[in-house]
């Protein structure tokens, strides 16, 4: 989607605000809510992409004035409320309704070591050829979809290259609808920096983004 | 849906303003319902806020100054590599290695989000999740270096990368001059996070000249 989220190139957010000796999270609340997402049972299509697009469909100005676990929380919640897994009354008053039905099939703090070395492999084997080999000239589709999308919009309608191929992945956008994995050949495509940004910037710059193959024509 | 999508959108207006007691009435919710396991959240925040960090990226670094044969490994094939150290990870289980020379030199961003490589690096720092950085790596790479100290020659090639799959992106910064007899272990000390996100480019040798 054309949101608030895809910021590739934009201007105007002023600098970089850096911080020594930065604590791995600022307030407990944060630690909580990285915690709660991953140890959290989620409703079924709840995939990390379906969880990016809600993020991404925030309201732009609580996109921006929310903090980063904030965001979390909003797409977490959202998610749990879409799937009938809580109400906005539960949430409220941090209560679960008496006539729910409690689970007994939470991740347990002995599972989640395994969970962090084995978890998100999002390769998966295609019987289709690659469409596109190492330094094939390509050029982005200029796809405006409504949903999630891994295709800024810095990088549309823009001519490349392709630098590696990655296989068979997941498709992120077809996952963050519910539409099942849909894998398709990854490509790393390079651009220049002036393809994407014009005689401004410096001539032998580089942009590399990971492309999926629908996203792709020969050029 | 279960809900009427109006309703859904109106979760920032519905819920308590300080974040500490929303986070915490959704947990409590959550637990009672059996989805979660207080116990399980803690053993996810005491791994990344102990166990998995900067350190563990420094490591692969530090290897790769030390063996050639493991460094082209890992430049040609940086899962296969990191999978036989054992350090593959959730959001990590597909890496790229990307090498800083003289002639180049890498930056990782992500424009949409906040994807970095987690089993190597840990939790991103707050710079890197921002609007600043996320707009200005991709158009302004020069301008971003420089607010982290770092002057690029005009001639060196900047290669930004953008991570915008499940790929996660490691920049193995050059070997600092005057460490030809370091161990692997005294190596990986001077690693930095930023030297392996690409926002430093010449790492610091205690005693030694930068």
């Amino acid at each position: 989607m054309n949101g608030i989220h895809d910021m590739g190139g934009m201007h105007g957010f002023g600098p970089i605000e850096l911080e020594a000796k930065e604590p791995v999270f600022h307030e407990p609340w944060e630690a909580r809510m990285f915690g709660l997402r991953r140890a959290m049972t989620s409703p079924p299509g709840s995939t990390i992409d379906r969880f990016r697009f809600l993020r991404e469909s925030m309201p732009p100005a609580a996109y921006l004035t929310w903090s980063y676990y904030e965001h979390w929380y909003y797409s977490t919640v959202r998610s749990l409320l879409e799937a009938g897994y809580l109400t906005m009354a539960e949430l409220r008053s941090g209560h679960a309704a008496a006539d729910r039905v409690r689970r007994k099939d939470a991740m347990r703090a002995g599972d989640v070591a395994e969970a962090r070395k084995t978890g998100g492999v999002f390769t998966r084997a295609l019987d289709a050829a690659p469409r596109f080999s190492v330094g094939d000239g390509v050029a982005t589709r200029n796809l405006q979809p409504t949903g999630h999308t891994r295709l800024p919009r810095y990088a549309r309608g823009r001519r490349g290259s392709i630098h590696n191929r990655h296989g068979g992945h997941v498709l992120a956008d077809a996952s963050a609808r519910g539409e099942g994995e849909r894998p398709e050949h990854l490509y790393t495509v390079m651009f220049t920096a002036r393809e994407l940004w014009g005689e401004q910037v410096a001539a032998n710059d580089k942009v590399f983004l990971d492309l999926w193959e629908s996203y792709l024509e020969p050029a | 849906m279960a809900h009427d999508h109006s309703h859904d959108d109106d979760i920032v207006g519905q819920v308590p303003s300080d974040p500490a007691l929303r986070v915490k009435a959704l947990e409590s919710v959550l637990v009672e319902l059996g989805l979660v396991d207080p116990a399980a959240v803690d053993a996810w925040i005491e791994t990344y806020e102990r166990r998995i960090g900067p350190h563990n990226g420094a490591r692969v670094v530090a290897r790769a100054w030390s063996d050639p044969g493991f460094k082209q490994h890992l430049l040609a094939n940086g899962s296969g590599a990191i999978a036989d150290l054992d350090m593959l990870g959730i959001q990590g289980q597909h890496i790229t290695v990307v090498e800083n020379t003289p002639a180049i030199h890498n930056l990782i961003v992500c424009t949409l989000c906040s994807c970095y490589p987690l089993p190597l690096l840990g939790l991103p720092p707050r710079w890197y999740k921002s609007a600043p950085y996320r707009s200005r790596a991709v158009i302004d790479p020069r301008g971003v270096l420089k607010e982290f100290g770092v002057e690029l020659a005009p001639e060196v090639e900047v290669r930004v990368w953008d991570s915008t799959s499940e790929v996660r992106y490691l920049v193995l910064p050059q070997r600092p001059p005057g460490t030809e007899k370091m161990s692997e272990g005294e190596l990986a000390s001077l690693v930095t996070r930023d030297s392996m996100i690409g926002t430093a480019r010449q790492l610091a040798v205690p005693g030694g000249r930068r």
